[in-house]
């Protein structure tokens, strides 16, 4: 018998969709940083090879993204590279050290180390 | 995947944990007030550690990304079959392509 | 959780409906959803709610159940978006103040109203390999297996599970690639896989991997979370990754070597 299928009480809206769908959601967050990881990745290249032609055109590049739009973007793509790595390690662990984890608070603390990264990055400065 | 895809994916994603805390750590530091080309340079320019560090970065990077599009793919597309396999070795090669042009460019430049 | 039930006395044998309170349903239909209304009960179970429509309203529903207490599993359906077993649900747990919604499982054929062809769910546990494989020369004797050994313990952690199809009406990734397994086919292989007097683990390692096979989990945990069993899908799953990398980086060395030598 598993008293599994029943529930302490009535549940809510939205709220009861959020503990329960941990797992989806990091899941979720995973992929979407992969793929904005992966249609930046080749931009990241070109940028940098521009170094070919000097130092200047790589600066005068550089010099191009010194304003809020990219700065956002920016972190955004250092936020999701700490994001995709975190949730990436916990799927590994999942996978090969068979822990059975609590699933949503493993998330959250996954999510917050990206964020984490992410703001020191802001406050490193522009 | 196949396992031997699976065991390609999952074994960069290592090699990639380590190359990522290393370039997230580089980031933080090298990014404080502002950053130039003449100071990421200074930093890699003959330098063969950071080289063979990003040539590293760049294989597994290269690796890694097509077997997760892949799925991405396949699984919130129609598209599957040999053309998609056949459209990440082209991103594969691509990545590769680049990536090591780029981590030539700041060695050399 | 357990609340007493009323037990109804000889001279009055149906459990009293409470006064004034209504309870909403609606049912998936073939050609839509139908809404219907019923009396709350005490410790009304959504089975006793579905079976009191079919019988008293609408003699056309057609709906699955056997035990009615949670043994078989065969009265899982999807309840306020979820899968569940209806006998071991209580109305009061899962309705809003919105009431029942009710539909057929998910990732499954429908044959009609709240019935679904099991059909594809058993394929599937077939393909996986998902039966014992004696061997051309069982051994005369019994194994000696050692309930404390680590793959009897793996073994045990997912025999339990009775095909009910909650885990595979819960899982996205069937949902989205519908070659995919699923979680019950590939967590019974995994058994079987631990199962030392097995002698098919080779071509079951071949049968679990691939794009329909374990490396296609993506660890969202929906099976594990939904079993009514409290199996563990993911972890079946994860060691069948384990397994199938462990051969194929096997046969990946014996090939270089055999070359090489």
């Amino acid at each position: 018998m598993s008293a599994g299928t029943q529930t302490a009480g009535p549940r809510r809206g939205a709220f009861r969709a959020a503990r329960p769908r941990a797992g989806f959601a990091a899941a979720l967050l995973h992929r979407l940083s992969g793929i904005a990881l992966a249609l930046f990745l080749p931009m990241h290249f070109i940028a940098l090879g521009t170094a070919l032609q000097g130092a200047d055109r790589l600066e005068s590049f550089l010099g191009l993204t010194h304003n809020g739009f990219v700065r956002t973007a920016e972190w955004g793509l250092v936020s999701a590279l700490a994001l995709h790595m975190v949730l990436g390690l916990r799927v590994l662990a999942l996978e090969w050290f068979v822990a059975r984890e609590r699933t949503a608070l493993v998330v959250s603390a996954c999510v917050a180390a990206g964020l984490a990264v992410g703001l020191l990055f802001l406050l490193g400065g522009a | 995947m196949s396992p031997l895809l699976y065991v390609a994916q999952r074994g960069t994603a290592v090699i990639l944990a380590v190359a990522v805390a290393v370039h997230l750590g580089t980031i933080l530091y090298a990014v404080r007030g502002g950053l130039t080309a003449g100071e990421i340079l200074g930093r890699t320019q003959g330098n063969h550690a950071f080289l063979l560090f990003y040539g590293l970065f760049v294989v597994a990077a290269a690796i890694h990304a097509p077997i997760g599009l892949r799925s991405i793919l396949r699984e919130w597309t129609s598209w599957r079959g040999r053309s998609l396999d056949g459209a990440m070795l082209a991103v594969a090669a691509l990545l590769l392509v680049l990536g090591l042009r780029a981590a030539l460019a700041v060695y050399v430049a | 959780m357990n609340a007493p039930v009323p037990t109804p006395s000889r001279a009055d044998p149906t459990v009293e409906a409470v006064p004034g309170e209504a309870l909403t349903v609606r049912i998936w239909r073939d050609d839509g959803f139908q809404t219907f209304t019923v009396a709350r009960r005490p410790a009304q179970t959504i089975l006793d709610v579905v079976t009191e429509i079919q019988r008293a309203q609408d003699p056309t529903l057609a709906y699955r159940f056997a035990c009615r207490v949670g043994m078989c599993g065969s009265c899982a359906m999807t309840v306020n978006g979820r899968p569940r077993w209806t006998c071991r649900t209580r109305v009061a747990a899962v309705a809003d103040d919105d009431g029942l919604t009710l539909e057929p499982l998910r990732n499954l054929p429908v044959i009609k109203d709240l019935a679904v062809d099991m059909e594809p769910f058993f394929a599937k546990w077939t393909a996986a390999h998902g039966a014992f494989e004696p061997g051309d020369a069982p051994p005369a004797d019994f194994a000696r297996v050692a309930p404390d050994s680590p793959a009897r313990r793996a073994v045990d952690a997912g025999i339990e599970c009775i095909n009910c199809g909650v885990c595979y009406a819960a899982c996205d990734v069937v949902t989205w690639n519908p070659d995919y397994l699923g979680p019950a086919a590939l967590n019974r292989a995994w058994t079987l896989v631990n199962d030392v007097r097995d002698r098919g683990q080779e071509a079951r390692l071949e049968a679990v991997s691939g794009d329909a096979g374990c490396q296609s989990c993506h660890t969202h945990m929906s099976c594990t979370e939904h079993c009514p069993k409290a199996l563990a899908p993911t972890f079946a799953i994860a060691g069948l990754k384990r397994a199938t990398a462990r051969s194929a980086l096997k046969r990946l060395g014996a090939r270089h070597f055999r070359r090489s030598a």
